[in-house]
C-alpha cells in the first residue's frame, strides 16, 4: 500500500465532519430504504434488472445501433465513440460551431469520468454545474465524494464559505437560505446558457429514448431552456425495450435515496420544440470507454448491471468512515473500485481494493445483483497475478501452507509470547506491531492447541459421526470453543472425530488474491476431511464453513481446476455451521434444553459470513432463547465488527473505528453478555472490551449452549 | 376510484405536494382565481401567472378566467415564464402508487409553466387516475411524444448536510387539483 494512499485514508478518518455526516446518513439510509421497499418484492425486482441489464450487456453493439437508428429517426444526432478524447473534442467542436459561451450541466458521471469540464473550459467555454451538490464542489474545486450526494462531505459552514469566496459575500450558514441563494444564482445561468449537457439514467434502444431522473428539477431546465441539448451516455445504460425501464425506475429511487420516485423523471425521445419554436438540436453521445471490453470479460460483465444508485456505498462500514475522496476522482465505494479498475486502469485500483473488508453488505442490497465483494477479490487475484505477491506475504503463506512448520511455530510462539501475555490476552506488542494491540487486545496463543486437547477428551461411542473442522483460531487460541462443540454433539449421540491433517481454510490467501495458495489449502482439507466416514463436517467458524461449503469449489473454478470440483462438492454437502446443525438436532428431538433456566439478557452479533453467506441469523437466536437467555437486540446487529480476518492486521486504523461503533452498540443493548458464532468476531470484540474496560462478557454460542443441554 | 384517490393523496402529501379534489371545472377555476388573489399575483416581473393550454380551457374557461383574473396570461413565452410566480397546467394522468403526475410535455409551454414559476398548479381529471405507472406508460408512450414528464412532489434537494429542502430549481409548491367533471387529458 502506498504511503500517500494511507495518508489520504488517515486524513479522512480524522475528519469528524465527514465521518459524522456519513455515519448519520448510513443509519438513516437503512431505515429509509427499508420503508421505501415496503410492499415491493426486492428480490423479484432485482432479478428483473439483472436479466434486463445482462441481456443488454451481451448485445451492446447491436443495441447501440438500434438506439442510433431510432433516435435519429426522431431527429437526434447520435455519435458513438470509444475514446474519451474524441467525445470531448466532439462537444467542444459543437460548442464552437454554434458560438456557445455558456454551458449548463445536470449531473453526469460519464462527463466526470472523462473530465469534460476542464476540456471545455480550456477551449474557452464557461461550464456551470447545476445540481446543487455538483455546483458546490465545482465552486470548491473538489471532486464528488459520493455518486448520488456529491457534497455529502461538506458542512453548511463550509458551503457558506465557498459561496462567500467564490460567488458573493454575505451568505450565512442557514441551509434554506443557501439553497435559495443557489436557486437565484443558477436561474440566470439556465436562462442565458446556449447549451445544456446531461447524462442519462437509461437509454432505450427500441424507442431511442433517454430517461433522466432528478430531484431538483435542474435536468428539466437544462433540457428545455438552451437551444442545444447534449447527452453523454455510457453504453451500459442501454436497455432493449421501453418496458425494461420499469424495474429500474422502481429500484433506483428506492435504493438511492429511499424515495418511491424522484421528483422528476423525464423521458426524452428525439427533437422537441425550443422556447422560440425551433426544433431543439439533440446530440446523444454513446460512450464506450472500455465498457465493451468489460462485457467480454466473463467475470466482470456483471458490473455493467450497475444502475448507479450508490447503495453499495451507503451500507459499507468502511465507506462511512473514509468517504469517497480516497477512492479517486469519479466513481467511489465498492462498485467505484471496480469501475475505476476498468475505466481507468487496474493499477489505479491497487490501493483502494484493499479497503474492502468483505462483509457482504453491498451484495445483499445491490439492485443489479452484482457480487461486488467477489469482483473485488477477482481484482485482487488479477493484481496478484500481474504484480506478484509481496515477499513478506509469500513467506507467510509458505508457512501457513506447511502444516507442520506452521503448527510448530505457533507452539513456539505460545512459549515466547510469555513476556506479553497475561490472563489470556496480549495487550501490547513492541515496535511496528504496536498498532495491532492499540485498540484491542489480542488473544494469547493457548498452551495446548485443540488438536492435542482433543485426544484427551473422553467421548461416548455414538451411532453417528461428525468431523470437526476447527479452523486456526479455535485450534490455537480458543480450544475451549472446540471442546464445547464436542460436548454438544456428544449429547446428541454424535461422536466427533478430528482429522489431524486439516489445515488453514485458505480464506486469508483467497482474500489476499493468492488463489493458488488457497487451492492448495482446499485440496489438503478435502483430502483430510473426506478420508473420514462421517455424516457431518461441522465448523464453529462461519468463514471456515463458507470455505468448506462454497469457496473451495469457487477457487478451483477460478483456476480452471475442474477435476477437483466433484470432491469439493462432496465436502460441501456435508459441511454445516455449528448453530444450523444444532438447531436441526434440536428440531429432530435429539437435543433438548434444561428446563426453567433464566439466564438473563444476551445481545447477539451476526457475523458477516454466517448471516449473509450462510443465511443463518435465526438459528443461534432461537437456540439461545431456548437455553434460557433473553435476547436484547443491539442496533446494527449485522454490521461487521471490523475483524475481517487479516484485514484488522493490514488496516488497523479502519478496523479500530468499526469496532468502536460495534462496542457502543453492544453497550447500548444493555446486556452483560454478547454472543456470536465466530471466533474471529470473539477475538475482535472481546479484545475491544478488554481495552475498553466495560464489563461485558463475549462468548461463542457453542460455549453458552454446552452446559444448558440435557 | 375513491381508494385510488386516497392512495394518491397520501403518497403525494408524503412528498410535500398539496392535493385537492373538486367536482366541477367552474369550482376549479374559482380555486385558481382565489389562489392568484391570495398570492398577490399581478402583471409585474416576479408576480405574474401563466396558464398553459389544455382541454379544460376549451369552452367557457378562458373567457371566464380572463374576466375574473385579468393578470393571468395564456401567452407562454420564455420571459413570461421566468417572470411568473404561478404556473398552471393540466396533467394527462395521475399515478396513485407514487403520487405522480404524468404529462405529455413535448409542447415547450407545458415545461415552462411547470419549471420556472415557484408555484405549479396542476389540474387533472379524477377519471385519469390509475393504479401504477406501467398502466399509464402503456397509454402515453415515447412513440407518441418526445417529452414525457413524471412529476412527484415539488423540487427538492438534500445536498447540504442531507437536510431536506423544498424548492431548488423547480417549483417550491406543487398544488394538485383533481376535477371530477374533467374527463379528458390534455390532448
Amino acid at each position: 500500500m502506498k504511503s500517500a494512499f494511507r495518508e489520504s485514508v488517515n486524513v479522512a478518518l480524522n475528519n469528524a465532519n465527514l465521518t459524522g455526516a456519513l455515519g448519520r446518513f448510513s443509519e438513516a439510509y437503512r431505515i429509509g430504504r427499508a420503508k421505501a421497499y415496503e410492499g415491493i418484492d426486492f428480490e423479484a425486482v432485482r432479478a428483473q434488472i439483472r436479466d434486463v441489464k445482462s441481456a443488454a450487456a451481451c448485445h451492446l453493439d447491436e443495441l447501440a445501433e438500434t438506439f442510433k437508428r431510432n433516435a435519429e429517426a426522431r431527429g437526434a444526432k447520435v455519435f458513438r465513440s470509444s475514446d474519451p478524447l474524441q467525445v470531448k473534442e466532439y462537444i467542444l467542436a459543437l460548442a464552437k460551431e454554434h458560438g456557445v459561451k455558456l454551458v449548463v450541466k445536470s449531473k453526469s458521471m460519464a462527463s466526470e469520468e472523462i473530465h469534460l469540464n476542464a476540456h471545455l473550459q480550456a477551449g474557452g467555454v464557461e461550464v456551470e454545474e447545476t445540481d446543487l451538490g455538483e455546483w458546490i464542489i465545482q465552486l470548491a474545486h473538489q471532486t464528488p465524494s459520493h455518486m448520488v450526494m456529491p457534497a455529502i462531505h461538506m458542512t453548511k459552514e463550509e458551503v457558506t464559505e465557498v459561496f462567500n469566496n467564490e460567488v458573493e459575500p454575505g451568505q450565512v450558514p442557514d441551509i434554506a437560505k443557501l439553497v435559495k441563494f443557489a436557486r437565484g444564482k443558477l436561474r440566470a445561468k439556465f436562462l442565458n446558457a446556449d447549451m445544456g449537457i446531461t447524462g442519462a439514467n437509461i437509454a432505450v434502444a427500441e424507442t431511442g429514448s433517454l430517461v433522466i431522473i432528478t430531484n431538483e428539477g435542474n435536468a428539466r431546465l437544462v433540457t428545455t431552456l438552451p437551444k442545444i441539448h447534449v447527452a453523454i451516455v455510457g453504453i451500459e445504460k442501454l436497455v432493449e425495450a421501453f418496458d425494461d425501464v420499469q424495474p429500474i425506475l422502481t429500484a433506483l429511487p428506492r435504493s438511492a435515496t429511499g424515495q418511491l420516485l424522484t421528483s422528476y423523471v423525464s423521458i426524452i425521445t428525439g427533437q422537441v420544440p425550443n422556447t422560440d419554436g425551433s426544433p431543439k438540436e439533440l446530440h446523444i453521445i454513446l460512450m464506450d470507454n472500455k465498457r465493451s471490453e468489460m462485457a467480454r470479460d466473463p467475470k466482470f460483465k456483471q458490473a455493467l448491471q450497475c444502475i448507479r444508485c450508490a447503495s453499495c456505498l451507503n451500507v459499507c462500514p468502511v465507506f462511512r468512515l473514509v468517504g469517497g475522496h480516497v477512492f479517486g476522482k469519479t466513481y467511489t465505494g465498492g462498485i467505484g473500485t471496480i469501475l475505476t479498475a476498468w475505466f481507468d486502469e487496474l493499477k489505479k485500483a491497487e490501493d483502494i481494493q484493499s479497503l474492502c473488508i468483505q462483509c457482504g453488505n453491498c451484495k445483499v442490497v445491490c439492485p443489479g445483483m452484482i457480487d461486488i465483494p467477489e469482483l473485488i477479490l477477482e481484482l485482487r487475484r488479477r493484481l496478484a497475478v500481474e504484480q506478484g505477491q509481496g515477499v513478506v506475504q509469500k513467506a507467510i503463506f509458505a508457512v501457513v501452507n506447511n502444516r507442520r512448520v506452521f503448527h510448530a511455530m505457533l507452539r513456539t510462539a505460545s512459549i515466547t509470547q510469555k513476556p506479553f501475555a497475561k490472563d489470556g490476552f496480549i495487550r501490547h506488542l513492541p515496535f511496528f506491531l504496536s498498532d495491532l494491540t492499540e485498540f484491542r487486545s489480542l488473544p494469547a496463543i493457548a498452551p495446548v492447541p485443540f488438536r492435542d486437547l482433543f485426544k484427551e477428551i473422553q467421548q461416548p461411542k455414538g451411532k453417528e459421526k461428525a468431523a470437526f473442522y476447527s479452523g486456526c483460531l479455535i485450534d490455537f487460541s480458543y480450544p475451549e470453543m472446540g471442546k464445547a462443540v464436542v460436548e454438544v454433539l456428544n449429547k446428541a449421540g454424535i461422536e466427533v472425530v478430528f482429522p489431524d491433517k486439516q489445515t488453514c481454510c485458505g480464506a486469508p490467501a483467497r482474500y489476499s488474491g493468492a488463489y493458488e495458495v488457497a487451492a492448495q489449502n482446499a485440496q489438503d482439507n478435502i483430502e483430510a476431511l473426506l478420508a473420514e466416514d462421517v455424516k457431518y463436517v461441522v465448523s464453529a467458524c462461519p468463514t471456515c464453513t463458507v470455505a468448506l461449503k462454497q469457496e473451495f469449489a469457487a477457487t478451483f473454478e477460478s483456476l480452471g481446476m475442474t477435476g477437483r470440483l466433484e470432491d469439493a462438492k462432496k465436502l460441501a454437502a456435508k459441511a454445516m455451521d455449528f448453530s444450523t446443525l444444532v438447531k436441526q438436532l434440536v428440531d429432530e428431538g435429539r437435543l433438548s434444553f434444561k428446563e426453567g433456566q433464566d439466564l438473563g439478557k444476551v445481545t447477539y452479533h451476526d457475523s458477516c459470513h454466517l448471516k449473509r453467506t450462510l443465511n443463518a441469523s435465526e438459528a443461534p437466536r432461537e437456540l439461545l432463547g431456548k437455553a434460557g437467555y433473553e435476547i436484547s437486540e443491539m442496533s446494527e446487529c449485522d454490521m461487521c465488527c471490523g475483524m475481517g480476518g487479516s484485514y484488522s492486521l493490514k488496516l488497523p486504523e479502519i478496523s479500530a473505528p468499526i469496532l468502536a461503533r460495534k462496542l457502543v452498540n453492544i453497550k447500548a443493548a444493555d446486556a452483560p453478555l454478547a454472543a456470536m458464532d465466530c471466533p474471529g468476531c470473539v477475538m475482535q470484540i472481546r479484545g475491544g472490551f478488554d481495552k475498553d474496560g466495560a464489563k461485558i462478557a463475549v462468548e461463542h454460542t457453542a460455549r453458552l449452549l454446552a452446559d444448558r443441554l440435557q | 376510484m375513491e381508494t385510488l384517490f386516497e392512495t394518491f393523496k397520501a403518497r403525494a402529501e408524503a412528498v410535500s405536494a398539496e392535493v385537492h379534489r373538486l367536482a366541477t371545472q367552474r369550482e376549479a377555476f374559482d380555486f385558481v382565481i382565489n389562489l392568484l388573489q391570495e398570492q398577490g399575483v399581478e402583471d409585474v416581473p416576479g408576480r405574474g401567472a401563466i396558464w398553459a393550454d389544455g382541454t379544460i380551457l376549451k369552452g367557457f374557461g378562458k373567457k371566464y378566467l380572463a374576466n375574473e383574473a385579468p393578470c393571468l396570461s395564456f401567452e407562454i413565452t420564455r420571459q413570461a415564464a421566468a417572470d411568473a410566480k404561478v404556473g398552471i397546467s393540466q396533467a394527462d394522468w395521475a399515478v396513485a402508487a407514487t403520487g405522480t403526475l404524468v404529462v405529455d410535455a413535448a409542447q415547450v409551454e407545458q415545461r415552462l409553466v411547470s419549471t420556472l414559476p415557484s408555484i405549479h398548479v396542476a389540474l387533472v381529471g379524477t377519471s385519469r387516475l390509475r393504479a401504477d405507472l406501467p398502466t399509464v406508460l402503456k397509454q402515453l408512450h415515447p412513440s407518441q411524444t418526445g417529452y414525457i414528464s413524471l412529476i412527484t412532489g415539488p423540487s427538492r434537494t438534500a445536498d447540504i448536510e442531507r437536510v431536506l429542502t423544498i424548492g431548488v430549481h423547480g417549483p417550491e409548491r406543487l398544488i394538485i387539483v383533481f376535477v371530477d367533471e374533467l374527463e379528458r387529458g390534455n390532448a
